[in-house]
């Protein structure tokens, strides 16, 4: 709000309206490092530069979430090392390497 | 036996935090399962550690509940068996099943009150599955809990209060708000004006919302009904409709949501009955004006229980704890009982007040019966509302869970919690029931996903403890 916009390159579906002055922190999404702010969460993160998390298992169309509140199930991501998590109640973790498209529930 | 095992208290939001307050105070240490990070609940949702807006810019005018709130359970934190990040996923045999970390555990109990708030009801459009499009209430984490908006251009589109209150957070802070769409027209809500004045205050919040949305340009249009939201991998525009026809608004972000539906599966694993609320067109857990369940040693409080807000949720917390309290001494003492009458005349009133709501903000006028066959109802199972009518018309289907069987609906992964209200519509009108009729989606555990991975932990080691 009051505060000067971060000189962050964020392309994706969110946009900042305050709290820009957290450390910044590198993390990877589909081999590309891509700087997200500490206290994100993962869809945060990922939303900043892309415009979806995951694709529908059934059509294969994009999606982003919805709920945000863990209750949806809509953005399911994984990591390299092969753990799935809910991108809306996982937090940035420093050099986190995550894979977009997949992140199936089980 | 019941003195022997610690209460158990599910949430830690507004009712949570207010029930661990009463124990405490009664000389009793509970245990707080909350599936969150930290406490707070929803409504007051705490930011991550680091985040610099003071409670007054992220709380508004309920800074000052919030604050009470958050530093009441930070004060219980030594006197509680505080457990965050903790899902219960199932009931079984007087244990609650817990994930945490990916480890599960169980819990044994004998009172247990369940806080498990509410999520978004929501009415869907072509398209909304597309990204740009998000619930409310999660537009409303957005901005409270990450300093961000959903989008460059946000329209509101839907339906209660939230829709108002979130467009003016959204707007304050700064976001582009495009449009506010609110289904429920004029008329409704001078109509329900004498049920708001039961809450004088917040009728006024209200009233400000709606004149400080006027008052710096946001288009508010009433009687409008988002139909698509349109665009190839995300959103671009939205198309809409009211009595005067049909419109397009440019955007890239959507927040929809028409009040909010309980989260009842809890209440339902342990075995409460439900019965229909007109008021609220939902099939809710019987629970009493003391917070008891049909079930011995099960009490409800707060949204979850049934829609009525945070303040309603403390009240009522309180109140399932001074019951819990009763119960467990074999008597109430006269404190007690004054206390539980004194909570329980407040939340009379807030129930009138949501009567007023209710009627305020009606859903769009014949939903069901316009919904395209082509819209996709479950988001999970992209089940659409033609198959649904299909399997109703071709295998005679009367009932909810007998759809969810053959069609799908609500048999993805959300649980039908982001489906269960248009398909139970949908159904309703093309059977010609009444949506009491339709019935209610059971609960199936685990009520959330859990990883495959836990489960195989858990077999290895119930295979070990066997050799």
């Amino acid at each position: 709000m009051s505060q000067a916009p971060v000189p962050l390159n964020e392309p994706g579906l969110l946009t900042r309206m305050s709290e820009t002055q957290r450390e910044r922190v590198t993390f990877f999404l589909d081999g590309q490092a891509l700087t997200g702010l500490r206290g994100d969460t993962v869809l945060t993160a990922v939303l900043m530069h892309r415009k979806f998390v995951r694709y529908s298992d059934e059509s294969g169309a994009h999606r982003a979430g919805f709920c945000w509140m863990g209750a949806c199930q809509d953005c399911w991501i994984s990591s390299e090392a092969g753990d799935r998590f809910k991108a809306c109640s996982t937090m940035l973790e420093p050099s986190m390497k995550l894979i977009s498209g997949q992140g199936g529930s089980t | 036996m019941i003195q022997a095992l610690a209460p158990v208290i599910v949430g830690a939001g507004p009712a949570g935090i207010r029930a661990a307050q009463t124990l405490v105070a009664n000389g009793l240490r509970p245990v707080v399962v909350d599936e969150s990070a930290n406490w707070g609940g929803q409504i007051y949702r705490q930011p991550p550690a680091h985040f610099v807006r003071t409670k007054k810019e992220l709380y508004g005018f309920e800074s000052a509940k919030a604050q009470s709130v958050l530093s009441a359970m930070q004060g219980l934190l030594p006197h509680v068996d505080y457990r965050p990040h903790t899902l219960v996923w199932n009931v079984q045999g007087g244990q609650l099943d817990l994930l945490h970390q990916g480890q599960t555990s169980t819990l044994a109990y004998s009172q247990v009150i369940v806080t498990s708030g509410a999520t978004d009801r929501i009415l869907p459009f072509r398209g909304w599955t597309l990204p740009g499009v998000f619930s409310l209430g999660g537009a409303q984490v957005a901005l409270k809990f990450q300093g961000c908006s959903i989008g460059k251009k946000v329209v509101f589109a839907g339906s209660g209060p939230l829709l108002y209150l979130v467009a003016y957070q959204y707007a304050k802070a700064g976001a582009h708000v495009v449009a506010l769409l609110d289904s429920g027209k004029l008329s409704d809500q001078v109509a329900a004006m004498s049920d708001l004045l039961a809450q004088p205050a917040w009728l006024a919040k209200g009233l400000y919302y709606v004149a400080w949305l006027h008052a710096h340009g946001v288009a508010v249009h009433r009687g409008a009904v988002p139909l698509e939201a349109k665009g190839q991998d995300c959103l671009e525009s939205l198309l809409w409709q009211d009595d005067r026809g049909v419109h397009s608004l440019a955007c890239d972000a959507v927040a929809t949501g028409y009040g909010l539906r309980s989260e009842a599966q809890l209440a339902d694993l342990l075995d409460c009955q439900f019965v229909w609320n007109a008021v609220q067109g939902a099939w809710l857990p019987v629970c009493d004006e003391s917070g008891r369940t049909s079930v011995s040693g099960v009490y409800l409080a707060g949204d979850g229980a049934s829609v009525e807000g945070a303040d309603a949720a403390e009240w009522s917390g309180e109140r399932a704890a001074l019951t819990l309290l009763s119960d467990r001494a074999g008597h109430a003492t006269a404190e007690h009982v004054a206390r539980s009458a004194a909570l329980s005349g407040h939340i009379t009133k807030r129930k009138i007040f949501g009567r007023g709501l209710a009627r305020a903000f009606p859903d769009p006028l014949n939903w069901a019966a316009q919904t395209p066959d082509d819209l996709l109802v479950c988001r999970c199972e992209e089940v659409t509302a033609g198959d649904l009518r299909q399997t109703a018309a071709e295998a005679g289907v009367q009932e909810i869970n007998r759809l969810k069987a053959l069609s799908r609906v609500g048999m993805g992964r959300c649980q039908g919690r982001m489906c269960v209200c248009a398909a139970a519509e949908i159904l309703a009108q093309c059977t010609g029931q009444s949506l009491e009729k339709v019935g209610r989606l059971r609960a199936q555990a685990p009520i959330k996903p859990i990883p495959f991975t836990t489960m195989l932990k858990a077999e290895s080691v119930s295979g070990k403890d066997m050799a």
